[in-house]
């Protein structure tokens, strides 16, 4: 076997504590290895090319890199060798950059340490062989998880390309917090406005069947062929048959139910549509408050429905869909602003969140659009906000900037003085971090032109007095103490991930942060894709987002979706599981550990019982090689054989630089 | 239950609050817990001691958690929350091998076994609890509004004191409801009175303390219920002074929790030291049935 090593500087993040030149030479003295070199960035073109020209100056039957993660550059190193002709799984990666330069700085160690990882690659490298990739179909509908306007634009892209969507909202409607938002920032145009036939569009675009009250829950598969199992919550209404006609809410004589899409801020019936414009247009009971499903007598709601849809025997429904690749667009949700007891939230009346503030603005909303206190009704002539509530702060355990807050601020607070021109806005905040396009024009405009009194620096309490409240905080460029008497609060919370994120994430098995958003494959090159291959990322999900980047995400990843579905067939991968027949005795042992369900019992022509492995169900943990009493069953390209080589070079004799 | 914990009264609780040391004791005493007195206690250091020279006043207070130690107490408690301050951060910083020595240094002794520190706000809420308070209580405080005021020392900074929540602390809103009362949310039970700047810059006091007065009067408080000597003295003793300088006529009686605790415990009004408070509360406990 003839083996080429090429030991990558990564400009100077491996070159300043490594001696890549002493790596290169000293990998010359392994077996088989009859090239070696190092180079500036492997990765580069004229990276890529000395490869391809050492495989065939040199004829080589295999290739070790020395250099970043695999992660990183896997791919493209194996399609370099395949453009020279070789097999891409002749490549073997160490991992010296990760793995050792940017975690200690002792150059003598680390040049040791990157050589031993070489050492292992290539003593792995010399037991690899060829291995070809199957080919399979692909299912060419999509999943779209979430009908926010991040979902909706993915949607509505993929099902104008003419593929198959299957969108699965949780609450009652699609439109998420874009639905409950007055106006938008910078140019404060009616968000329903624009979101409204985008809305229409998605339950009218025969490409797309809309699952709302609906939550996934369980996905199975791989890219292209993803089994999708979606639980639709009982709303004690025949859908098919509601007409949206309201005659039932109407007559509900339970009118105590907590209004979720106001809020919080105002009441509704236990039989309910949660705004006019709500897609799609049914009625649902909440059971919590309704009269029939928690005593057993009411009724009413039946009795005058003109369709005769209500059906308070309904139970959820399981649904099964076939999809080739999911978009998760499930948004965000407000940070609970309670957890500032010295704000009062939730105590005092007066003290509210921005976007019940939204729905006090909102002409559709429970006041028909005039801002009145909750606690008597009164319009407020002095409103604060306070920004940075559960955003950038260590303390509630919320370090990130929120990113939307500021501006949503701004717009509020010019939005307050057109309704009530004769009030005054101050706003508390900590910077103003407006780098969207026109929108630090907006938040000065707010200033100068609205007069709204910007005041720099954290509010430390809220108390009432009388009939008001006392906003305390500093004013950090007076470096004075200020208090502002206040009719309203109103609280800019923060975002947080969607309640239910990390468990969906797993379903989905891709990665979330601390703060359970959602993680990218990579922040910059690859940003609404995940790790998992045929699973796209779009808006809050990823962390907060405002509406243009949302839709502009909603977009890309649809992109994805359209590029991978752009192929009648998908490659395998070859990395899976395989049992040699004449050494497996049936004991099924492997059958039993894999978590995937990818080994079958199968009986050969002599009657004998045997493992045999699906291929596609596969994910290649390896689970099942190490139960197997026989050694029977072998993980390709990671076959006992080869980890043995790996492990016996490494227990040789180290070198000294 | 048989609680037996060293006591440390403090320098306040042999002056200034020798009502809240007496209250102290007599409610332990009914609720089950033995107070051990520290033998040869000493100043903690209080303001002064750490504005001077940080190991000094970190000598001042572990000579007293090493001499508990001594006597044979794992754990001390002391009703003032300067105290607990001082004495916390000592054991902290005892705690720190490389700060011991400095400290064994001025002591003249080592410093390795020391007793730690609580409240005996904390000792009350976690160790005897709200149920068996409940079951003690024989005189409840029914018909009495209470604002509870914590000022801002007794949980804060969170890390050090680790007890009850710094902003919206509730621990002794819960005993005074367990003892029947209601409890006003106040909303600024954790401001600052004003502390010690009684003494150089009156003004400060009046200002601060007079604003608590001010929003507790709205919330139709009839008794404020502290925790600290001095907020308790700036509340009391100088309501007096708050009212001349503010133009008002608060009345408000300013008494310590174990003081209202001891009465509904059964205690009579000399065992808990109502007559050492300058605005009398005894009027308003009559008329509440309490007295
Ligand atoms: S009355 Fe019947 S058809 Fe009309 S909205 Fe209600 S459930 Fe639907
Ligand atoms: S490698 Fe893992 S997934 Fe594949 S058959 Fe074995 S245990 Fe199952």
């Amino acid at each position: 076997m003839r083996i080429g090593v090429f030991v990558c500087h990564c400009g100077s993040n491996i070159a300043a504590t490594v001696d890549c030149p002493a790596v290169a030479e000293q990998a010359g003295t392994l077996q088989d290895v009859v090239f070696t070199t190092d180079t500036m960035y492997t990765c580069s073109e004229p990276g890529q090319n000395e490869i391809i020209s050492a495989i065939k100056e040199q004829k080589l039957d295999g290739v070790v890199v020395a250099s970043c993660s695999p992660r990183m550059h896997e791919a493209t190193f194996r399609r370099a060798l395949e453009r020279a002709g070789l097999n891409r799984y002749m490549l073997e990666m160490a991992n010296i950059r990760e793995h050792v330069s940017w975690i200690g700085k002792n150059k003598p160690r680390n040049t040791i340490k990157a050589f031993e990882l070489v050492k292992i690659a290539v003593a792995k490298l010399r037991n690899n062989n060829p291995l070809h990739a199957n080919k399979f179909d692909v299912t060419k509908r999509v999943l779209v998880i979430g009908g926010g306007v991040a979902g909706i634009q993915a949607a509505l892209d993929c099902a104008d390309a003419g593929y198959q969507v299957v969108m699965v909202e949780r609450e009652q409607s699609i439109g998420g917090k874009m639905a409950k938002i007055d106006k938008t920032f910078p140019t404060v145009d009616c968000s329903s406005c624009i979101l409204g036939p985008k809305m229409v569009d998605v339950s009218q675009h025969e490409n797309i069947t809309l699952y709302a009250m609906s939550e996934v829950e369980k996905i199975e598969g791989y890219v292209g062929n993803f089994d999708v199992q979606v639980r639709k919550k009982a709303t004690y209404v025949n859908w098919a048959d509601c007409t949206g006609c309201g005659a039932c809410m109407e007559k509900c004589p339970s009118k105590k139910n907590v209004d979720k899409f106001n809020e919080g801020i105002s009441k509704c019936t236990s039989i309910n549509i949660p705004f006019p414009q709500a897609i799609p247009k049914k009625a649902a009971i909440d059971p919590s408050g309704c009269l029939m499903l928690q005593k057993g007598k009411c009724g009413v709601c039946a009795k005058v429905c003109p369709t005769k849809c209500i059906d308070f025997e309904q139970k959820d429904e399981i649904l099964s869909e076939k999809v080739g690749a999911v978009i998760a667009a499930t948004g965000y949700d407000m940070f609970d602003h309670s957890v500032y007891k010295q704000y009062g939230a939730g105590q005092y009346p007066d003290v509210i969140t921005s976007l019940q503030y939204e729905r006090l603005m909102n002409a559709s909303g429970p006041t028909g659009g005039h801002i009145v206190r909750p606690s008597d009704g009164k319009e407020p002539k002095k409103v604060v906000f306070v920004q940075c509530v559960g955003s950038r702060d260590p303390s509630v355990g919320r370090p990130y900037c929120s990113g939307f807050c500021c501006m949503y601020t701004a717009k509020q607070a010019v939005l307050t003085k057109d309704h009530i021109p004769d009030s005054d806005s101050y706003v508390f905040y900590m910077d103003i971090r407006s780098p969207g396009k026109g929108y630090d024009e907006f938040t000065r405009r707010a200033q100068e032109q609205y007069g709204v009194q910007y005041v720099r620096g954290r509010v430390s309490m809220i108390y009432p007095k009388g009939d008001n409240l006392i906003v305390r905080g500093a004013d950090t460029l007076a470096g004075t103490q200020v208090e502002v008497e206040a009719d309203l609060v109103v609280l800019a919370v923060g975002a947080e991930s969607a309640k239910n994120a990390p468990a969906l994430a797993e379903k989905m098995r891709i990665s979330y942060d601390s703060y359970g958003f959602f993680m990218e494959a990579h922040p910059k090159l690859k940003p609404v894709e995940t790790n998992t291959a045929g699973v796209y990322l779009a808006g809050s999900c990823l962390g907060p987002r405002d509406i243009p980047t949302s839709v502009g995400q909603g977009s890309a990843a649809a992109a994805k979706v359209m590029t991978l579905f752009s192929k009648d067939k998908l490659e395998s991968d070859p990395q899976v599981s395989k049992v040699n027949a004449s050494r497996c005795v049936g004991c099924l042992k492997c059958a039993a550990t894999c978590p995937f369900g990818a080994i079958k019992e199968v009986t050969d022509r002599a009657g004998n019982v045997k493992a045999e492995v699906i291929e596609t169900v596969c994910q290649g943990c390896g689970i099942c090689t190490v139960t197997c009493p026989q050694g029977a069953i072998q993980l390709q390209h990671f076959t006992d054989n080869q980890i043995l080589a790996e492990v016996n070079a490494l227990c040789q004799a180290q070198l000294d630089f | 239950m048989s609680i037996s914990v060293g006591y440390y009264p403090g320098c306040s609780g042999s002056g200034t609050s020798v009502e809240y040391d007496k209250s102290t004791r007599a409610v332990c005493k009914k609720l089950g817990i033995e107070l051990n007195e520290i033998d040869d206690w000493s100043c903690c250091g209080s303001t002064p001691a750490h504005t001077v020279d940080h190991t000094l006043s970190a000598a001042l207070s572990a000579r007293n958690l090493v001499l508990a130690a001594k006597q044979g107490q794992e754990e001390v408690v002391t009703p003032c929350p300067s105290c607990l301050a001082n004495l916390r951060t000592a054991s902290r910083k005892i705690e720190d091998e490389n700060y011991r020595p400095k400290v064994e240094a001025l002591l003249d002794e080592p410093c390795d076994e020391a007793a730690s520190v609580a409240s005996t706000l904390q000792l009350i809420v976690e160790r005897v609890g709200m149920d068996a308070i409940k079951k003690a209580v024989v005189k409840p405080l029914k018909d009495l509004n209470v604002a509870c005021y914590y000022g801002c020392i007794m949980n804060r900074p969170p890390e050090l004191m680790q007890f009850d929540d710094p902003e919206n602390p509730m621990a002794m809103d819960d005993i005074m409801e367990a003892c029947g009362a209601t409890v006003l949310p106040f909303p600024l039970k954790v401001e600052c009175c004003g502390a010690a700047a009684g003494m150089p810059k009156k003004d400060i006091v009046t200002e601060l303390s007079g604003r608590l007065l001010d929003v507790a009067e709205s919330l139709n408080t009839e008794i404020i219920v502290t925790a600290c000597p001095l907020c308790q003295m700036n509340l009391d003793l100088r309501q007096g002074q708050v009212n001349r300088a503010n133009g008002t006529r608060y009345d408000i009686p300013v008494v310590y929790f174990t003081q209202l605790l001891g009465l509904a415990l059964g205690l009579s009004a000399e065992e808990v030291g109502l007559s050492k408070l300058v605005v009398d509360p005894t009027p308003r406990l009559r008329f509440a049935g309490v007295l």
